[in-house]
C-alpha cells in the first residue's frame, strides 16, 4: 500500500510537468485551432533566456518576470511575422511551418548555449517534502504554480473583457469581428500567452530534467497525451490530464510486469490513440458541431 | 455543451488544397526525359553517388506513398516511418532468418504493411486533420521502442539490429552491387509509380479524391467512406513497406533507431516540398530530404537545423504548392516561348 501511495505521489509530481506543458498546448489550440509542435522548443528557448539572465546576475524572480515578458513578446512576434500569413493556409502547411520553427529554435539554442547539460536553480528548494522521499518541495511548488496558473487563466477568461473577446474570437470569428473585436490580434495574444505559459513550464521543469536544447522532446509528447486526454478545448482538462498521465505512467511502470522504463513512452502514446478513438473530445472537452 | 462553428471557419480547416485535375501526373515528353536521365545516370558517377541516388528513389517511393494518402484521400500521417520500419524489418528477417530471396521480400513486406496499415486505418477512421496527425505521430514515436522489445529480440536483434547481405547482380551481369541494386530499385519505383498514377485515375482513386474534397458530399454520392479511407491507409502503408524493404537491402542494416519519428517528419516534409497530390513531385521531395541536410551541414555545422527550417519556410511562402507549382510555371513558360 505504501508503495502504491508513493508511486501515486511521484506520478503527481511528474504529472505537474506534463500539466504545465499541456496547458500551453491547449492555450494555443484554443487560439488558432492548431497543435503547435514547436511549443516545447519555444519553452526551452525561454528557459535558456532565464538561465542567461541569472548568469548575468539578475535575481531569480526578476529573471522569471523578464523571461515571461520576453517570451510573451516573442510569441506575438512569431505569430505576426511567420504564422499570420498562414492563417488561411491548409492544416498541412501549418504543420510544416511548426516543424520548421522547431528545427530553427532547436538549432539556434544549440549554437548559442551549446548542448552541455546545465543546472537550473529552483526557488522552492529541493529538500524532501514532509519527509517523503519521492516528492520534493520543488515538485510541490510546481504543482502549486500549475494550479495557480489554472485559476488565473480561469479568472482571466471568465471575468475580463479581453478574455471574453478572446473566447469570442476563437469560437465565432465572423461574429466576433462584426461586434468590433480585432480577431487577428486576439490570435496574436493567444500565441503570446501560450508562449509565456510555456516559459513558466520550462522554468519549472528545468530543475528536474536539467537544461539543454533537447530537454523538451519527451515532455512535449507527454504534454500532447495530457492535452488530448483532458480534451484539447479545456484548460482544466489539460491540467487534470497531465496529472492522470503522470500517475498512470508510474503505476503501469510499477505494477504491470515487463513494462519498465523502456515502454513507458509507448504506453503514453497508446493512451493518446485510445482516448482519441474512444472519446475524441477527451475528458472535459466539448463537441464541435459543424454546420454544412 | 456544444458549439456550432461558423461555415467560414470550416472552409479554412481543409486538410489540403485540391490540386488541379491535370496535375496528378507528368506529361509524356517529360516522363521519357526523366526516365532516360535515370537510366544512364549510373554510368557516369561513382558508386557512392549511385548509392545516394538509390536512396533517393527509395525515399521517393515512400513520399509517393504518403502522397497517395494525403494528396489522394486527404488524410494526414506523421507516422509513415513506422510502416517503413515494419517493411525494413520484414525484409531483413526474411533474408537473414528465412534465407528468402531478396526479390520475394518486397511483396511480403508490402502485404504485411498493407495489413498493418489497414488495421491502423480502422480506428483512424474516427479521426481527422490534426487528431489523425497526432495519432500517427504517436505510432511513429512508439515504433523504435516496440522494435527493441525483449520478446522479439531473437528475430529483430534488439538494439543491435540486423545486418543484411547485399545481393550480387544476377546472371553474371558485369555490374557492381550498387549499380545492380540501383537498376532493381528503379524498376520497382517505375512499377509503383505507374500503378499509383493508374490507381488515382481509377474509380477508387476518384472516390478517394471526392472524400478529400468534401467528405459529406462524397458520402451523399454513395462513396463508402470507411472502405476507401482505410483502403488508402492500407495502400499507402503497403507501398511504404516496399520502400522500407528496399531501404533495408540498400543500407544493409536495420536498427530501431534508424526509424525514429524524424524519418516520418522527413517524409512529410518531402511531400510538402514536392507538392501535395502531385506524384512526380515525390522525387523532388525525396531529393530535398536526402541532399538538403547535407548541404545545410556544409554551410554551417551549428546552424544546419536553422538553415533547414528557414528553407522550409521559404518553400511554404514562395511555392506553397511545392514542386508542382514550379513545374506548372515552367510548363506555362515553355508553352509561351513556343508560341511566340
Amino acid at each position: 500500500m505504501e508503495l502504491f501511495i508513493n508511486q501515486v505521489l511521484a506520478g503527481i509530481a511528474t504529472g505537474a510537468i506534463y500539466a504545465c506543458m499541456a496547458l500551453a498546448i491547449v492555450m494555443i489550440f484554443q487560439a488558432i485551432d492548431h497543435l503547435n509542435f514547436a511549443q516545447g522548443e519555444m519553452a526551452m528557448f525561454a528557459t535558456f533566456i532565464a538561465w542567461q539572465l541569472m548568469q548575468w546576475g539578475v535575481p531569480y524572480w526578476w529573471a522569471f518576470l523578464l523571461t515571461l515578458i520576453i517570451s510573451f513578446a516573442g510569441g506575438v512576434i512569431i505569430e505576426r511575422l511567420l504564422f499570420k500569413p498562414l492563417a488561411k493556409a491548409p492544416v498541412l502547411t501549418n504543420v510544416a511551418g511548426f516543424i520548421a520553427l522547431f528545427a530553427i529554435v532547436n538549432s539556434v539554442a544549440g549554437l548559442i548555449w551549446d548542448f552541455t547539460i546545465k543546472q537550473f536553480p529552483t526557488p522552492f528548494g529541493s529538500s524532501p517534502f514532509l519527509g517523503s522521499q519521492l516528492i520534493s518541495t520543488h515538485q510541490v511548488g510546481m504543482i502549486g504554480v500549475t494550479l495557480g496558473l489554472l485559476i488565473a487563466l480561469f479568472v482571466f477568461f471568465r471575468f475580463t473583457r479581453i478574455g471574453l473577446a478572446m473566447r469570442a474570437a476563437a469560437a465565432m470569428p465572423e461574429s466576433a469581428r462584426l461586434v468590433g473585436i480585432n480577431t487577428g490580434w486576439m490570435v496574436a495574444l493567444g500565441w503570446g500567452m501560450a508562449s509565456a505559459i510555456g516559459a513558466i513550464a520550462g522554468i519549472l521543469i528545468a530543475p528536474v530534467v536539467f537544461l539543454e536544447p533537447n530537454m523538451m522532446g519527451g515532455v512535449l509528447i507527454y504534454g500532447f497525451a495530457a492535452a488530448v486526454l483532458g480534451g484539447l478545448t479545456s484548460p482544466l482538462g489539460a491540467v487534470l490530464g497531465g496529472f492522470l498521465v503522470g500517475v498512470f505512467e508510474n503505476l503501469v511502470g510499477t505494477y504491470v510486469p515487463g513494462v519498465g522504463n523502456e515502454l513507458k513512452l509507448p504506453i503514453a502514446l497508446a493512451l493518446i490513440v485510445i482516448v482519441l478513438v474512444v472519446k475524441p473530445t477527451g475528458l472535459m472537452g466539448h463537441t464541435v458541431v459543424k454546420r454544412v | 455543451m456544444s458549439t456550432i462553428q461558423e461555415s467560414a471557419a470550416e472552409t479554412q480547416a481543409a486538410t489540403v488544397d485540391a490540386p488541379p485535375k491535370k496535375a496528378m501526373g507528368l506529361g509524356r515528353t517529360a516522363s521519357w526525359v526523366m526516365l532516360i536521365i535515370l537510366l544512364i545516370l549510373p554510368l557516369f558517377v561513382r558508386n557512392f553517388v549511385i548509392f545516394q541516388v538509390t536512396m533517393l528513389l527509395i525515399y521517393g517511393i515512400a513520399v509517393l506513398a504518403l502522397n497517395i494518402l494525403t494528396g489522394g484521400s486527404g488524410q494526414f500521417s506523421l507516422g509513415q516511418s513506422a510502416f517503413y520500419a515494419i517493411g525494413a524489418y520484414t525484409a531483413a528477417i526474411l533474408i537473414e532468418h528465412g534465407n528468402v530471396n531478396y526479390v520475394l521480400t518486397l511483396p511480403a513486406a508490402g502485404i504485411i504493411c498493407f495489413i498493418v496499415g489497414f488495421l491502423f486505418g480502422l480506428p483512424a477512421l474516427r479521426l481527422s486533420g490534426i487528431y489523425l496527425a497526432l495519432a500517427t505521430f504517436a505510432l511513429a514515436v512508439a515504433m523504435p521502442q516496440l522494435l527493441k522489445l525483449g520478446v522479439i529480440e531473437h528475430w529483430t536483434g534488439g538494439v543491435q539490429g540486423l545486418v543484411v547481405t547485399k545481393p550480387d547482380a544476377p546472371f553474371g551481369l558485369p555490374m557492381s552491387q550498387d549499380m545492380w541494386l540501383y537498376y532493381f530499385t528503379l524498376v520497382v519505383s517505375i512499377a509503383i509509380y505507374i500503378a499509383s498514377v493508374n490507381l488515382l485515375k481509377s474509380r477508387s482513386g476518384r472516390a478517394m479524391m471526392a472524400i478529400r474534397d468534401n467528405e459529406i458530399a462524397a458520402s451523399a454520392m454513395g462513396v463508402d467512406l470507411s472502405i476507401y479511407k482505410t483502403l488508402a491507409f492500407g495502400v499507402s502503408a503497403g507501398i511504404t513497406g516496399v520502400a522500407g524493404a528496399l531501404g533495408a537491402i540498400a543500407v544493409q542494416f536495420v536498427a530501431p533507431d534508424s526509424y525514429t519519428f524524424q524519418l516520418a517528419i522527413a517524409l512529410f516534409l518531402g511531400m510538402v516540398v514536392g507538392g501535395v497530390g502531385w506524384l512526380p513531385g515525390s522525387l523532388v521531395g525525396a531529393a530535398f530530404i536526402v541532399f538538403v541536410p547535407n548541404i545545410a551541414e556544409e554551410i554551417s555545422k551549428g546552424l544546419s537545423g536553422a538553415f533547414f527550417g528557414v528553407l522550409l519556410f521559404a518553400v511554404i511562402y514562395l511555392v506553397p504548392h511545392g514542386a508542382r507549382q514550379a513545374a506548372i510555371f515552367a510548363e506555362n513558360l515553355f508553352n509561351k516561348l513556343r508560341r511566340s
